[in-house]
């Protein structure tokens, strides 16, 4: 269990690539350590008692970004950042558009503070949700297709606008049209 | 699409002009200005005046959004919750 939270204190950061103790990857578990083939280092780090396991991920803005895609996807992977914003992101920091694994302490620390210029994840949820409830105290048409929970951009709900009102629901007993 | 910022808000002129008192507005066009805030406004739906406290959140919206021009649908009745109460089940042990 130690070894589980030492892994996961790592997880909070990038560890250095090329850590001596393990450029020797163990394909074996545990149990039979004496079985050890020297494979070129892949940069992930092996955690011990759990083979073929690598907890090992960047935090940026409160968020698990995913190691093996490359920084501008993986910066969208957060809620509040897209395409444009992911972009202009690393247009800033000037940043190359590389693997998020190959990226250095330094590198993530700078991604970080930009990130945080930007309102992101809770924030930005907690901004939504009070616009919306603004415009549902006030009482005014949108607040009300809020408060109905229809589409309140003007959009027909005769048919279709499935996605403000949810699954079809079968009335019983409706009639059927005339002449059939 | 939306009414660009440089020409201001859209506010007919015959709102300036009115009395306060029995205030109704035939307007629903015009912008919410905050000196209309703390007003008791009536507007017009099309058939009759809907009353209106305007507040200060309500500045910047139209009057005509805080008076609806339809008649709520009778299916919406349908789906209200029966008044019946459902006793709750007793724990047996």
């Amino acid at each position: 269990m130690a070894a589980m939270a030492v892994s996961l204190a790592s997880a909070m950061s990038n560890v250095s690539l090329g850590a001596p103790s393990c450029s020797g990857l163990r394909i074996a578990s545990s149990s039979t350590p004496s079985v050890s083939l020297a494979l070129p280092s892949t940069g992930y780090k092996r955690v011990q008692g759990l083979p073929y396991l690598s907890i090992r991920c960047a935090r940026v803005g409160g968020v698990e970004v995913p190691n093996a895609k490359r920084i501008e996807i993986s910066l969208q992977y957060i809620h509040g950042i897209g395409k444009t914003t992911a972009r202009q992101i690393l247009l800033d920091v000037e940043l190359e558009n590389k693997h998020t694994r190959d990226l250095s302490e330094e590198e993530l620390t700078k991604l970080r503070d930009e990130v945080s210029k930007y309102m992101i994840e809770g924030d930005l949820r907690r901004f939504n949700t009070l616009a919306i409830k603004r415009l549902k105290d006030i009482q005014c048409y949108r607040g009300k297709r809020h408060i109905m929970g229809l589409p309140c951009r003007g959009q027909h709900t005769k048919c279709n606008a499935r996605t403000r009102r949810g699954k079809k629901v079968t009335v019983a007993g409706k009639k059927k049209a005339p002449g059939k | 699409m939306t009414r660009s910022i440089w020409k201001g808000p859209f506010v007919d002129t015959c709102l300036f002009k009115q009395k306060k008192i029995r205030w109704r507005i035939w307007s629903r066009r015009s912008c919410i200005l905050p000196q209309f805030v703390g007003c008791y406004a009536q507007i017009y739906n099309g058939k009759g005046f809907v009353g209106l406290k305007i507040t200060e959140e309500m500045v910047g919206h139209k009057f005509g959004e805080f008076a609806s021009t339809r008649k709520t649908s009778s299916l919406g009745k349908r789906a209200l919750p029966s008044k019946t109460k459902i006793k709750p089940i007793k724990k047996v042990r």
